[in-house]
């Protein structure tokens, strides 16, 4: 299976829980549990060419320029980590199954979760370290999605918010890394940086880099002291735990350095960075692990005191290291998940998971009791189990280091961590399964369905054969992985043996181990001192800083941002005055070319309204209707003007804006007071008039100067021109480049304007929703009403008016591709046709006659718009090529198709939506009890008087 | 003969249009500027069929039409806003 296919394969079936959980909840997890198998299927198809060491490609140049690639490779390491996520997750989306409870939206879940795994598994094939950075994102905002499943939980959003902050600020760093990376080598493609360990060692870029890389790494894979995100994190549904915090997501971190690790290990920084970080990790998280309670935060603990553990091998840098962590993360997914399912099942079947309320398990959940130990104790490291052996393998690569000539510190800290770790095993097993029954339970617990309890089984099975026979199971992918990680050397010499004789590492382990039983025998006296010791909280660490960074945005965007438009405008206007004395007094200007041509008389009248209307605005700008009525003189001349000017086009989208703009805005004014306040000192009203004088007569100037000139280069009008009937078939230049030249504009275009009428639509409903609503409903008017409401001649004229308006609309429309017209000024007149319905008849009375939705009127623009456009793709060109012929049917004369017109369609209806949809928002803040009524209109003689014939009847 | 009927037509209306300014800038209350906008709109729906006249070309026809079947619904919402305060109930 392509590679492509086995990434995209979880996004596309993330579409099918979300539809299937209609379906049921079984339908919901077999759709998420068949996509993951099919995409596990695709991957273990390429078994044997991975086993031989060849590494499967698949190219496919997305944005060359960038040199952003959708290129995938799989090499051993890419197929472990791609195996680890599919497999785990084929188990989570069982165990999630019979763990989420009937309220929880199952299909919600299994789509984030697949949604989560495309983006896991995008990182592990990519091939591309800018694809790499896509998909990093999408796990942070995936996993977002899934540590917050529980909405209605404080602790889920906070965590998850957490969670998002944390990793996301990593993956900024990350990309300004990876940018400086591919700079270094001049490629993004890994398999060509993965080439040049030489290059990148040497450039004086190489630390920057490094840090900015290990910022995204350590804190995906919570490293300190970033760790503190991942606790919080445990607030999500344990599935989610188990499948982000022991496969998956914290290991992505790890992936990045294995992925790494051949051209940035092997130096000084790397150790000292890396495996100080891991070492330091790795204790701590043990030693916090030991006095957590909460059993899901002890597991999380662990979790990051492990991946602190792989973190250090990974930075020892040496290449025995290398295989050690590849086998602990294979030996940790398998224990860890097992041991979180476990923990979710006494949580599930105790309805606790306080270590304190629990204990004496052992009896009334033998098979839960069975699983976790086992679990546990390989994670303590107890031979014959899988953890044993990679532990080993760790304490014998720690006799082997020395940090700054010591050759104690990292052996010393690391059996102390080891220590640690074992005890919070031994505790995890002591505190639920062992000691005496109790009585205080909150429920009855006894062992879960099958369903639940099959997914751990099955990795406890695997964590007892991998420790049993790892030579055989594991170890040829090892082999296969870890030549991946160092980069095609040869592999030293290795043994995955569970007896060597008698080590340091062995030794280390029986302390270890002894050691754990007494700290677990002393666990009270621990707690106590523990309790005792001051400590920092990170989580009030983290909320003090955000806080402190909210408080310092919103102090810089109150500053700059005080809401008071004049001195936004002026600030804008005196910067573009500054800057055009500045381009003025520096730069050179050609010599004029044209002569002016002479004055017409009507044009000067037309100026002469222009300015008066224009004088008169400033004048009277406080009283607000009056300047709408003197802005109408304005829209009027200036509409007239495009028409002189040869541009009728404009001149009719000019005049229909206007009249919408103007029921829009007496719409809006009906709420507002008739006077604007006053409210800057004359001194400062001075100052600005001078300032927008200087402005308009240099823009004046400006526009002066260029109309005096020719253009200095060849201008595109010629190829619009030139292209317009050739090209898009019609003769109309201005619809051409609107339905084709520049149609992607267009198309995005209609998408803003449809956002924006929703956005007015949705603003309306949340302001109704409050306590708004009934200020509006005591609202006074602002003068005295007369007393038609809808008068009779309104609503017979707006009626006579409808079908005419609707035929010209129409006829606009349709003549649009080469006589001035087109689907947009179409759109606008339809729009205002109905208006005048709305205003003769009132609402109600409109809306009650209304058959469709105007979102659906937007939708449908849009859709087909792309559709439109999509259709080239069949034919093998561009998006939105549009195509045009001729057809002759007998009875009419020839005439001419083009896409372009069903283009127009969707920008017709686009614009019709939007505009109805933003009117009628706005027209239902003025709703009233009472006004809806039966009739068009207030008064009609027909009612007073029935109709001769009814008369007649009730004689009889 | 024609082209001096035009003219005169031109300087007719030209002047109109100045008269509705006057009256828009200065008159009392909204409800004469309302009407004199309106005036107004219906002097440059002469003034662009003349120009087309004159020119000899039909372009400037739909416009004027579309002017005028608009230029109505600015004037009915001015004067439902002053009479109702509310223009769509």
């Amino acid at each position: 299976m392509s590679l492509f296919l086995i990434a995209a394969l979880p996004f596309l079936g993330a579409v099918f829980p979300a539809l299937l959980i209609r379906a049921g909840r079984n339908a919901a997890a077999s759709a998420a549990g068949l996509t993951t198998f099919l995409a596990l299927m695709g991957l273990l198809i390429h078994i044997p060419s991975v086993m031989r060491g060849d590494v499967v490609t698949a190219r496919f140049d997305w944005i060359p320029r960038l040199g952003l690639n959708a290129n995938f490779m799989l090499d051993g390491l890419g197929f472990l980590f791609a195996l680890l996520i599919l497999v785990i997750g084929l188990l989570i989306i069982l165990y999630a199954r019979f763990y989420l409870s009937r309220e929880d939206p199952m299909g919600q879940f299994y789509t984030y979760l697949l949604l989560f795994q495309g983006a896991m598994v995008g990182i592990v094939l990519s091939d591309n370290i800018l694809l790499l950075i896509v998909f990093w994102e999408l796990t942070s905002l995936s996993s977002f999605l899934l540590i917050g499943y529980w909405k209605h939980l404080p602790d889920g959003r906070q965590g998850a918010r957490m969670a998002l902050a944390v990793t996301g600020s990593g993956g900024l760093a990350m990309i300004a890394g990876m940018l400086i990376l591919g700079n270094i080598v001049g490629s993004y493609d890994l398999s060509v940086i993965l080439q040049n360990k030489a290059l990148i060692q040497a450039s004086p870029y190489y630390l920057p880099a490094l840090i900015l890389i290990l910022l995204g790494a350590f804190t995906k894979s919570a490293q300190f002291p970033f760790h503190f995100w991942l606790p919080h994190a445990m607030a999500a549904p344990t599935p989610v735990s188990a499948y982000l915090h022991s496969a998956t997501m914290v290991k992505a971190g790890l992936f990045l350095m294995a992925r790494m690790w051949p051209v940035l290990a092997g130096t000084d920084a790397w150790f000292y960075i890396v495996a100080t970080t891991g070492l330091i990790t790795m204790l701590l998280g043990a030693v916090i692990a030991l006095f957590k309670d909460d059993l899901k935060a002890l597991l999380a603990f662990s979790t990051v005191s492990h991946l602190g553990l792989i973190t250090m091998l990974l930075g020892f840098g040496t290449k025995i290291a290398a295989v050690a962590a590849i086998f602990h993360i294979i030996n940790h997914a398998t224990f860890k998940a097992a041991l979180f399912m476990t923990a979710g099942i006494v949580d599930h079947e105790t309805g606790t998971r306080n270590l304190k309320r629990l204990g004496g398990l052992r009896h009334l959940m033998p098979i839960t009791f069975t699983i976790g130990t086992i679990a546990a104790l390989s994670m303590a490291g107890l031979p014959p189990l899988n953890g044993f052996l990679s532990k080993e393998m760790m304490l014998e690569e720690t006799v082997h280091t020395t940090w700054l000539h010591s050759h104690y510190l990292v052996p010393g800290l690391a059996l102390l961590a080891a220590l640690f770790s074992a005890a919070y095993s031994f505790r995890f097993v002591s505190h639920v399964f062992l000691g005496a029954q109790r009585e205080d339970y909150p429920t009855h617990p006894h062992d879960p369905p099958v369903g639940l309890w099959l997914a751990p089984a099955l990795l406890v099975v695997l964590v007892v054969l991998i420790g049993l026979n790892s030579a055989a199971l594991v170890g040829p992918l090892i082999a296969v992985v870890t030549s991946a990680v160092i980069g095609g050397e040869k592999l030293p010499y290795y043994s995955l043996k569970l007896w060597h004789g008698f080590t340091p590492a062995l030794y280390m382990s029986v302390v270890a181990t002894l050691g754990g039983l007494f700290l677990l025998a002393l666990h009270k006296r621990g707690e106590q001192v523990w309790n005792a010791l001051p400590r920092p909280e990170a989580k009030v660490i983290f909320e003090a800083i955000i806080d402190a960074l909210t408080r310092l945005s919103r102090w810089i965007t109150d500053e700059m941002h005080n809401g008071v438009l004049s001195r936004y405008a002026i600030i804008f206007v005196a910067f573009t005055v500054g800057l055009g004395y500045y381009a003025y007094s520096t730069g050179t200007i050609g010599v004029e070319t044209r002569v002016p041509l002479p004055a017409q008389i009507i044009p000067i009248i037309g100026w002469i309204c222009l300015v008066g209307a224009t004088l008169g605005i400033m004048w009277f700008h406080r009283n607000r209707l009056l300047s709408l009525v003197l802005i109408g003189v304005v829209g009027l001349i200036v509409s007239v003007a495009f028409n002189y000017l040869s541009a009728p086009d404009l001149a009719l989208t000019q005049i229909s804006v206007e009249v919408v703009t103007m029921i829009l805005l007496l719409l809006s004014l009906n709420f507002l007071p008739t006077e604007t306040p006053w409210d800057s000192s004359a001194a400062r009203r001075w100052r600005d008039a001078a300032i927008s004088v200087i402005a308009g007569l240099g823009t004046g100037a400006l526009v002066y100067a260029m109309m005096m000139r020719d253009f200095a280069f060849p201008t595109i009008s010629e190829f619009h021109l030139a292209n317009s009937y050739k090209g898009g078939g019609g003769t109309n230049v201005v619809n051409v480049i609107l339905v084709d030249f520049r149609g992607f504009d267009t198309f995005g275009e209609i998408i803003v304007l449809g956002i924006a009428a929703l956005i007015i639509f949705a603003l309306t409903e949340s302001v109704l929703s409050t306590n708004v609503r009934s200020y509006l409903l005591n609202r006074k008017p602002h003068w005295p009403q007369s007393g038609d409401s809808h008068p009779l001649m309104m609503v017979v004229a707006t009626r006579v008016m409808m079908p005419i308006a609707l035929m010209v609309g129409a006829y606009i429309f349709f003549r649009g591709h080469n006589q001035p017209g087109g689907g947009f000024i179409a759109g606008l007149i339809v729009a205002i046709a109905y208006l005048m319905q709305y205003m003769a008849s009132g609402y109600t009375w409109a809306i009650e006659r209304q058959r469709f939705y105007y979102h659906g009127t937007i939708g449908w623009g849009v859709l087909i718009a792309a559709a439109t456009g999509l259709g080239a793709w069949f034919n093998e060109r561009p998006f939105l090529t549009s195509d045009f012929g001729y057809l002759h049917w007998p009875p009419l004369e020839e005439f001419e198709w083009a896409t372009a017109m069903l283009f127009d369609t969707g920008v017709f209806l686009a614009v019709l939506g939007a505009v109805m949809l933003a009117l009628d928002s706005l027209s239902r803040f003025a709703w009233q009890p009472g006004m809806a009524q039966e009739f068009p209109m207030d008064i009609n003689p027909l009612r007073d008087s029935p109709p001769e014939q009814e008369q007649e009847k009730e004689q009889a | 003969m024609i082209e001096y009927a035009i003219y005169f037509a031109f300087a007719c209306f030209g002047a109109a249009i100045m008269m509705c300014l006057w009256r828009i800038i200065t008159a009392d209350g909204v409800g004469t500027r309302v009407l004199a906008l309106d005036t107004m709109v219906i002097n440059t729906i002469a003034l662009m069929i003349l120009y087309g006249l004159s020119k000899g070309t039909e372009i400037f026809f739909e416009a004027a039409m579309i002017i005028a079947m608009l230029g109505f619904v600015s004037t009915v919402a001015y004067a439902r806003f002053m009479l109702r305060g509310n223009i769509i109930e």
